[in-house]
C-alpha cells in the first residue's frame, strides 16, 4: 500500500474526499469540485444511488465533478486529502470505521463543530457531575486518537450552507499546526467568492467554533421573546467574553476567538434564523419543550449537547459562565427563558473586558 | 536485612550482537574521523546558508556569535576549553571587521570562509575520539573497579575485596525490552533517549549498553562532565561526543545537529539525554529539548530519500531509577533559587574525582539498588514497532514510516512539518518515560510524606511550606500507612493498565515496604529526607530534599488520593 502511493497519480489528479453528505458536507463538496474531482461519502447506500442518479442532495444540485459512494475504503484508497464533515456524535465511530484504511500520508481537514466525550463506565452525560479535558476532546484530537493520521486541519468560520451554495461572499479559517495542510486546504477551497484565512492554533479554532453554538441558542431565545438589537448586542459581546473564558480553560488561545472562527462565526449564527441552534432557542422561548423541538429537526443541533458539556467543564475548571449555566437550566432543568434572562439582568457585574 | 533486598538477578549476561569492535559503526566513524568532520563541516555550512539566505542576516548572526563567545571566555571558562580560544575568536572578529572594506562580490566568499572556519572548529570540538584499545581498557576498568568496590564494601570480611559474591548485575537491574532492543540494533540504528538525573548516568548507561551486548553507542555528553578528569577519561573512551550547553549560537547548534544527523545516517547507534540537562527538581522530564531529537527524524527522512534499502531508526526511551542522587541537595537548591527568582545560574560541578569515588564506595556499600528500565522501540514518529522493526498503528496493523514524509505522492523535505513531528515525538517519549518509570518504595514514601504535609497546610505555597521548621513536622505512622496502602493500590491498578511500573520490593507487607522506603530514600545525604522518630512517627531532616525525591512521582495524579 505504502510503496504503491509513491508511484500512484499525483494529487492534482487524485480526487478529494468528503465524508458526510449532510448540508454542509454537500456544500463543501461543491466548492471543492470547482477545482477537480470529488468523492462524496454517504452512509446510506440508497441515498447515494439516488444522489448519483438525480445529481442532487438535500436541495443542493451536485457539481458534475462529484461522485457519491457509500464505501469508506473507496474514499481512503482513492483520495490523499479527505474532509470529514459528520456530526460530533458520530465522529469517533466514523473514524473507527475509517482508520483501518488510513495511512500516514493521508491529510484530514474536518469541519465539525462539536465536542466528543468519553465517559467512565456506568456514567451517562446526564449523571456525570463535572467534565475535564480528559473526557472532552475536539475532533482533531479524536482523529489523532483513532488513526495514524497526523497531518490534520480544521475548517471553521461563518459558513451557512445555504448562503455558500448561493455563492454569496464568505470566508473560512483553516487551522493546523502544519503549514502544508493549511496551504493544501487553501488551494483546494479558495475561489473568487470564498476567502480562506490561516491559523496555527487548531484547538483554539475548534473550541471557538464549538462554543459559539451556545450563544447561538441564547440569541434564538432572545428573538423568540421578541427582543431587539440592544439585547442582541449585549448577548454577542458578553457571549464572546464567556467563550474566551471557557476556551482558555480548555486550552485555546485568546486570539482564535477574535478571528473569523470566533467573533465572525458568532455574529453570523446569532443573526441567522436559518441556523439550527438559533431555531432551538427561538422555539424554546415560544414555550415549546426541548424533546419536541429536537424531534422535528432533520439534522443535529450541535449546540444542545455543547451546552451540557460546556456547563460541566465550567464546573470542573471553576469558570464563571453565566449564560451557559442559565441555558443549561432552561434546556435540562425546566427553567423558563424569562426566568433565565431575569437572573442574568440582575446579576451584579463590573469589568467589561479583563482578558487582554 | 537480606529479606529487604530485591531478589537476585538470575538472568545470564547477554552475548554481544556484533563480534569484533571493527564491525561497530562507532569504530568506523572514528577511524575516518577526519573525513567525517569534513563532511559535517560542509553540510552544516550548507544548512546555515539555507537558514540565513540573506547575507546581512548571516553577518549579524556571526557578529552575535563572536560577541557571545568572547563573553563566555571572559565570564565562564572551563578547564576543558581549548587554550587558543581567545586568539581564535579575536581573529574571527577582525575578519568580520575587514568585510567592510571588501568589494561586494568578495564579501559573500569571505563570509563563507569565516563560517567554514567556525563550523570546522566546532565540529572538531564536538567529535568523539573512540579508540578500540582504550574502550576495552575503560570497560574492564569500570567493571573491575565497580566489582571490587561492590564486594569490598559489602562483605565485611578480610579479603572480601577480591571475592566475587556480588556482581554488578545484582546492583544494577536492567528491566524491560532488552531482547527487543538487541534485535532492533541488528536491523537498524538505535537512538537511545534516557532520563537524566545524575552525572553518574553517563557512566552507568555505558555499562548498561555493554552489558546488554550492544556495540558502543556514540553519546551526547555535556562538556561540563569533561571537567572531571576521571569521567572525561571514561567518556572519551566510550565514544562520547561533546555537547557544550554554554554555546547557543546558530553555527554551533547547526554543527552539533549535523554531527548527530550524519552519524545516525551512517548507522552509529546514538544516545543523548533529550532533557538537555539533569532534572534539577527531580521531576521526570516533561519538556524535552527538540534540537538533537529532530536529527533522528531528519536522518530517517534523508535515509528514505537516499538510494538502496533504507535503514530504519528506532527511538528507545529509557528511565534510570535511583534511590539516592548524589547531587540532589545542590540541584534542588538551584531549582528553588531559579524558580523563586527566575535568574540565570551558571553550571557548576562541585564534585571532583575524589568525591566521586567516595560516593561510589558509599553507593556500593549499601544494599540499595539502581534500576534501568528499557522502553519499547518506537519509530521516529513515536509509533511502536514490533521485533522485526515494523511500525504498528494502535490496532497492530503494519504501517510505513516513510508515508509520513510523503506529500503529493512523493517524499519531500518540509522543515516545518519535521519540527512538528519532533514535538510529537518528544511528547511520546515523555509519555513512555512515565509508563516505564519504576517506582521504588523510597520514591513512594517521599511522595506521600510531602503531599501529606502540603495538604496539612493548604494555604501555603511551595516556598512558604519549605520555610516551616523541620521540627514542627510529624506524621502519625498509622495515618501514613493508610495513605501508603491506598496509593500503592492505585499503582498496582495503573501497572495493570500499563501506565506505570514498580520494583518488586514495593510489594508485600506494607510495614516492611515503608521501612525499606524510609531506609533508602536519599540514603547518602547528610540530612536524611525521611526518618522515624522514637514514637515511630514520620519526620524529616530536610524538607527541600524530600521535595526533590517526592517530585519523581509527580504527574500521575496521585495527589488526589491524599
Amino acid at each position: 500500500m505504502a510503496t504503491q502511493s509513491i508511484k500512484s497519480k499525483s494529487q492534482e489528479e487524485k480526487p478529494i474526499g468528503v465524508i458526510g453528505a449532510g448540508n454542509f458536507g454537500t456544500v463543501i463538496a461543491n466548492i471543492l469540485a470547482i477545482h477537480g474531482p470529488v468523492i462524496l461519502y454517504g452512509r446510506n447506500e440508497e441515498a447515494v444511488i439516488k444522489m448519483n442518479l438525480e445529481r442532487e442532495n438535500r436541495g443542493h444540485p451536485l457539481h458534475e465533478n462529484i461522485r457519491a459512494v457509500s464505501n469508506l475504503a473507496t474514499i481512503a484508497r482513492e483520495c490523499d486529502v479527505i474532509f470529514p464533515m459528520v456530526p460530533s456524535a458520530h465522529f469517533r465511530e466514523m473514524m473507527r470505521n475509517l482508520s483501518a484504511y488510513l495511512q500516514p500520508y493521508h491529510i484530514l481537514i474536518h469541519g465539525t463543530k462539536g465536542f466528543d466525550i468519553t465517559l467512565p463506565e456506568g456514567e451517562t452525560i446526564e449523571s456525570i457531575d463535572k467534565l475535564s479535558r480528559k473526557q472532552v476532546k475536539t475532533m482533531s484530537e479524536v482523529i489523532r486518537e483513532e488513526s495514524v493520521v497526523v497531518r490534520i486541519g480544521c475548517l471553521a468560520g461563518p459558513n451557512l450552507a445555504k448562503e455558500l451554495s448561493q455563492r454569496q461572499p464568505a470566508a473560512t479559517v483553516i487551522a493546523s499546526p502544519f503549514d502544508e495542510v493549511i496551504q493544501i486546504g487553501k488551494k483546494l477551497l479558495r475561489n473568487d467568492r470564498f476567502q480562506v484565512y490561516e491559523n496555527k492554533d487548531i484547538v483554539g479554532v475548534e473550541i471557538a467554533g464549538v462554543l459559539k453554538n451556545i450563544i447561538a441558542i441564547a440569541s434564538g431565545a432572545l428573538s423568540g421573546l421578541g427582543y431587539g438589537e440592544n439585547a442582541k448586542g449585549l448577548l454577542v459581546s458578553r457571549g464572546a467574553v464567556e467563550m474566551v473564558y471557557l476556551g482558555r480553560a480548555l486550552g485555546g488561545d485568546v486570539k482564535a476567538f477574535l478571528g473569523v472562527a470566533g467573533i465572525g462565526d458568532l455574529v453570523t449564527t446569532c443573526n441567522s434564523p436559518m441556523s439550527r441552534n438559533f431555531t432551538v432557542g427561538y422555539r424554546l422561548a415560544k414555550g415549546e419543550k426541548l424533546p419536541d423541538i429536537l424531534n422535528d429537526m432533520a439534522e443535529i443541533a450541535e449546540g444542545v449537547n455543547t451546552v451540557r458539556i460546556a456547563k460541566k467543564c465550567a464546573d470542573f475548571y471553576k469558570i464563571r459562565a453565566l449564560i451557559t449555566d442559565r441555558l443549561y437550566k432552561v434546556l435540562f432543568e425546566g427553567m423558563t427563558v424569562e426566568e433565565a434572562l431575569d437572573f442574568l439582568m440582575r446579576f451584579p457585574l463590573s469589568a467589561d473586558i479583563d482578558f487582554i | 536485612m537480606e529479606i529487604l533486598e530485591e531478589k537476585k538477578n538470575k538472568n545470564k549476561p547477554y552475548k554481544p550482537i556484533l563480534d569484533g569492535i571493527p564491525d561497530w559503526p562507532v569504530y568506523q566513524l572514528s577511524k575516518n574521523r577526519k573525513e567525517f568532520i569534513a563532511e559535517v563541516t560542509e553540510k552544516a555550512l550548507g544548512r546555515i546558508k539555507e537558514l540565513r539566505p540573506n547575507l546581512k542576516q548571516l553577518i549579524d548572526d556571526l557578529q552575535a556569535t563572536v560577541y557571545r563567545e568572547q563573553n563566555r571566555i571572559k565570564r565562564n571558562r572551563w578547564r576543558v576549553d581549548p587554550k587558543d580560544d581567545a586568539r581564535f575568536w579575536s581573529a574571527i572578529k577582525s575578519e568580520l571587521v575587514e568585510l567592510g572594506s571588501k568589494k561586494e562580490e568578495e564579501v559573500s566568499r569571505a563570509v563563507d570562509k569565516i563560517v567554514e572556519k567556525i563550523v570546522h572548529r566546532y565540529a572538531s570540538e564536538i567529535a568523539g575520539n573512540f579508540k578500540a584499545t582504550s574502550y576495552k581498557l575503560a570497560r574492564e576498568a569500570i567493571k573491575f573497579g565497580f566489582l571490587r568496590l561492590l564486594n569490598g564494601a559489602r562483605i565485611k570480611k578480610f579479603g572480601a575485596f577480591f571475592r566475587n559474591r556480588y556482581t554488578l548485575r545484582d546492583k544494577i537491574h536492567i528491566v524491560g525490552k532488552v531482547k527487543m532492543i538487541r534485535k532492533l540494533a541488528k536491523q537498524g540504528t538505535v537512538v537511545m533517549v534516557p532520563t537524566h538525573f545524575s552525572n553518574l548516568d553517563s557512566i552507568l548507561i555505558g555499562w548498561v549498553i555493554h552489558s546488554m551486548g550492544l556495540p558502543a553507542f556514540i553519546y551526547g555528553a555535556g562538556l561540563n562532565l569533561f571537567n572531571i578528569k576521571i569521567i572525561a577519561y571514561f567518556m572519551n573512551s566510550l565514544g562520547a561526543y561533546k555537547v557544550d550547553r554554554r554555546k547557543k549560537n546558530l553555527p554551533y547548534l547547526e554543527t552539533l545537529k549535523m554531527y548527530s544527523n550524519l552519524a545516525i545516517q551512517k548507522g552509529a547507534h546514538s544516545l543523548f539525554f533529550p532533557g538537555g540537562t539533569r532534572s534539577r527538581s527531580g521531576v521526570i522530564e516533561k519538556q524535552l529539548k527538540l534540537g538533537l531529537l529532530s536529527t533522528a527524524i531528519e536522518a530517517q527522512r534523508a535515509l528514505y530519500m537516499s538510494e538502496g534499502e533504507p535503514k530504519k531508526i528506532f527511538v528507545v526511551p529509557v528511565t534510570l531509577n535511583y534511590q539516592c542522587v548524589l547531587e540532589a541537595p545542590e540541584m534542588i537548591e538551584d531549582y528553588l533559587q531559579v524558580k523563586g527568582k527566575d535568574r540565570y545560574f551558571p553550571e557548576q560541578d562541585k564534585y571532583g574525582s575524589f568525591q566521586l569515588i567516595k560516593f561510589l564506595f558509599k553507593f556500593f556499600a549499601n544494599p540499595s539498588s539502581i534500576s534501568v528500565s528499557i522502553g519499547p522501540g518506537l519509530d521516529v514518529l513515536g509509533n511502536y514497532v514490533d521485533e522485526q522493526g515494523n511500525s504498528l498503528d494502535a490496532s497492530g496493523r503494519i504501517i510505513s514510516t516513510k508515508d509520513y514524509f510523503i506529500s503529493n505522492g512523493d517524499i519531500n523535505i518540509n522543515r516545518q512539518r519535521e519540527d512538528e513531528y519532533t514535538r510529537m515525538l518528544s511528547q511520546k517519549i515523555v509519555a513512555e518515560y512515565h509508563k516505564i518509570n519504576r517506582v521504588f518504595s523510597s520514591h513512594l514514601v517521599a511522595f506521600i510524606a510531602f503531599e501529606i504535609w502540603q495538604k496539612k497546610h493548604p494555604n501555603l505555597d511551595l516556598f512558604s511550606l519549605l520555610r516551616i521548621p523541620e521540627e514542627d513536622l510529624e506524621i502519625d505512622y498509622q495515618e501514613f500507612k493508610t495513605v501508603f496502602k491506598k496509593v500503592r493500590k492505585q499503582i498496582y491498578q495503573m501497572k495493570e493498565e500499563g501506565k506505570i511500573n514498580y520494583a518488586t520490593h514495593l510489594k508485600g507487607n506494607s510495614d516492611s515496604a515503608i521501612q525499606r522506603g524510609l531506609e533508602n530514600v536519599g540514603i547518602f545525604h547528610l540530612n536524611r529526607p525521611l526518618l522515624k522518630n522514637k514514637k515511630g512517627n514520620i519526620i524529616t531532616k530536610d524538607l527541600s530534599l524530600l521535595y526533590y525525591y517526592h517530585n519523581r512521582l509527580v504527574g500521575y495524579d496521585f495527589e488526589q488520593l491524599i
